[in-house]
């Protein structure tokens, strides 16, 4: 018997505590592998949101700090000030990123903060039950919208992708999936390009992952392809995935 | 002889700081604090140090949570509305562990207020601050030498001790100039040992985790219980006051920062009609020092408190002294300049037992 794929060095082999279905742990694996490949864990720091993701702080290995929701991208500018050889991502879901921690991340990108966001876009709310999300889909239920998110009372779904790119210090912004295996391959070439272009110090990236929360969205959970078609069929119409900006990608040509 | 130089209290305080090896600032503009991030802005490139003009008070501090959880000396200022905003991330900060220096140069309020000089943070300041059990290291400079010399202080203890401090200074002392000495030598950055807790390389060491939470049964209480070993630690050691004519003293004046310049005045006006004052100037407003102002009430039968707040400090002069002389409230808010005559008129009137106790003084 040959073991053709191990863990990475930079997961590490504790329990982790998603839900079945979750993407979560597609994510984490697909950052580890390239914090693996390039060679940079022992200079990597990451830090853990508030919500599902907390506990990222355990699971990657590498020197990680946990703080307050949606400050991810200022607590990365302090970090990456203060030692700019360290390799510094950010973790974080739709409620972090796209609702309480909405300056945050548009001003890192304005200062083109030479660091790496991994944004989780699954649509909702997890760990605090389901309610809704800045990027709930029209129609969507959440328990704080339960006949469907109506644009009329609680207006549409944020667009991280498409506003960053209005910005000119954001570098690399790119949508993906990880509801099938070509979309977790897609989401682990864009976060390597992501860290790469961070270790050659071209300044604000992020990459926005569409993915599956069964828990939260009342999909089956005896049947997961319920979730991963939601993905591929709902979120992706109204979050196209794609390469919404490559401020290097002329470098290479 | 060392070097005099005149300075505005502001930028003696981010002077100080740098000297004292301060190396990332954050900061958002608000009155009265503005030369603070303004000199730390082109100072701290001189250095190899880096500035951030933030987006919020909300990401400033939680800029300096990142920095400071990278051993580097940091630091925010702000006045009061500000540090009101970062007072979640001041939070995570105590409850992660963290050393870092925040100034808060004190403005009127509540809400808006205004600009001019005010000491309505006391309870702010001593009392955490934010949500949770935690302690702040806090420093009330009387002027602007303080003001220079303080950060310091507040490193040095920060860092022993991982807790927060902050420099609680008033717009008063922010906006003045004076003679600066600094006291101490600048502090060389390399000669600084990392702290065996610091994000960075993790090359030859494991992993390291910056973080305020634990969600398992019991372990956050051992979280906090753990810090409050070094919260007794802070309470033994590093408690700082100065006092002022308080040996034949009848009648002790408690006042810190402007407060205190005032109350000086006073007393040199009260003596001179004959009533016996003198002053007991908290310098580290947490730790109170209560031990030795329990001590004083032995001795000093009327004590009264003298403050640009509604009555905020006297509530720790009451704790300390606990019920064994007499304590008296001189309270001014609303960010008006406290005037040493009134205060001599506070003390000729508790002199003269026309004074109610626990009530402020008219």
């Amino acid at each position: 018997m040959q073991l053709l794929n191990k863990r990475p060095e930079s997961l590490l082999d504790v329990k982790m505590h998603y839900c079945p279905g979750c993407g979560h742990g597609i994510v984490h694996r697909v950052v580890a592998e390239v914090m693996d490949e390039l060679g940079i864990r022992e200079r990597t720091i990451g830090i853990a949101p508030v919500g599902c993701a907390v506990f990222a702080d355990t699971y990657f290995n590498c020197d990680m700090i946990q703080g307050p929701h949606g400050r991810g991208p200022a607590e990365a500018t302090g970090i990456k000030r203060c030692k700019p050889d360290s390799i510094v991502f950010s973790y974080q879901g739709d409620g972090d990123l796209a609702s309480i921690g909405m300056a945050e991340i548009v001003h890192a990108a304005i200062r083109s903060e030479n660091i790496t966001v991994v944004f989780i876009n699954n649509a909702i709310y997890g760990m605090t039950g389901g309610q809704m999300a800045p990027t709930t889909l029209i129609g969507q239920k959440a328990t704080t919208c339960v006949d469907g998110r109506a644009a009329k009372q609680a207006g549409y779904p944020i667009k991280m992708c498409e506003m960053l790119a209005t910005i000119d210090g954001a570098t690399y912004l790119e949508r993906t999936t990880v509801h099938n295996n070509s979309g977790a391959l897609a989401t682990k070439r864009a976060i390597k390009k992501a860290f790469q272009y961070q270790m050659d110090n071209k300044g604000f990236s992020m990459v926005e992952v569409l993915s599956m929360c069964p828990t939260n969205w009342g999909t089956r959970l005896d049947n997961p392809s319920e979730a991963t078609k939601y993905v591929g069929e709902s979120m992706s119409k109204t979050f196209p995935p794609g390469v919404y900006k490559d401020a290097c990608a002329a470098d290479k040509k | 002889m060392a070097d005099k130089k005149l300075m505005k209290g502001n930028e003696a305080l981010a002077e100080g700081a740098l000297r004292a090896g301060c190396r990332f600032f954050a900061g958002y503009p608000i009155t009265p604090q503005n030369e603070v991030p303004e000199y730390m802005s082109w100072r701290l490139p001189q250095v190899g140090g880096a500035f951030v003009q933030a987006e919020s008070e909300v990401s400033a501090i939680n800029m300096i949570y990142g920095a400071a959880a990278t051993g580097v000396r940091c630091m925010t200022s702000s006045s009061s509305p500000g540090i009101s905003l970062k007072q979640e991330g001041i939070s995570y900060c105590a409850g992660a562990d963290l050393p870092l220096l925040i100034g808060n140069v004190m403005r009127g309020g509540p809400g808006l207020g205004n600009i001019a000089g005010a000491q309505g943070d006391y309870w702010q300041a001593t009392r955490g601050g934010g949500h949770g059990d935690y302690r702040v290291f806090v420093m009330a400079p009387n002027g602007v030498n303080e003001m220079a010399n303080f950060p310091n202080k507040c490193f040095e203890v920060a860092y022993k001790y991982r807790i927060p401090s902050m420099i609680l200074a008033d717009g008063i002392i922010g906006q003045m100039m004076e003679p600066v000495e600094f006291n101490t030598p600048e502090v060389d950055t390399k000669s600084l040992k990392e702290p065996d807790w610091a994000l960075g390389i993790s090359k030859g060491r494991g992993k390291r985790i910056v973080k305020s939470y634990d969600l398992r049964e019991g372990y956050l209480e051992k979280m906090v219980l753990a810090r409050v070993e070094r919260y007794k630690q802070i309470e033994q050691n590093e408690v700082l006051y100065e006092e002022r004519q308080l040996e034949d003293a009848d009648i002790a004046i408690v006042a810190y920062g402007t407060s205190a310049r005032v109350a000086s005045a006073a007393i040199k006006i009260a003596r001179e009609k004959g009533v016996r004052a003198g002053l007991f100037r908290p310098i580290t407003l947490w730790p109170f020092p209560k031990v030795r102002l329990a001590e004083l009430s032995k001795r000093v039968k009327k004590f009264v408190a003298v403050e640009m707040s509604l009555g905020q400090l006297v509530e720790d002069v009451q704790l300390s002294i606990n019920g064994k002389a007499e304590v008296y409230l001189h309270a001014k808010p609303g960010a008006s300049v406290i005037t040493a005559e009134e205060v001599a008129k506070t003390l000729e009137k508790i002199a003269k037992k026309e004074a109610k106790e626990y009530a402020a003084v008219k």
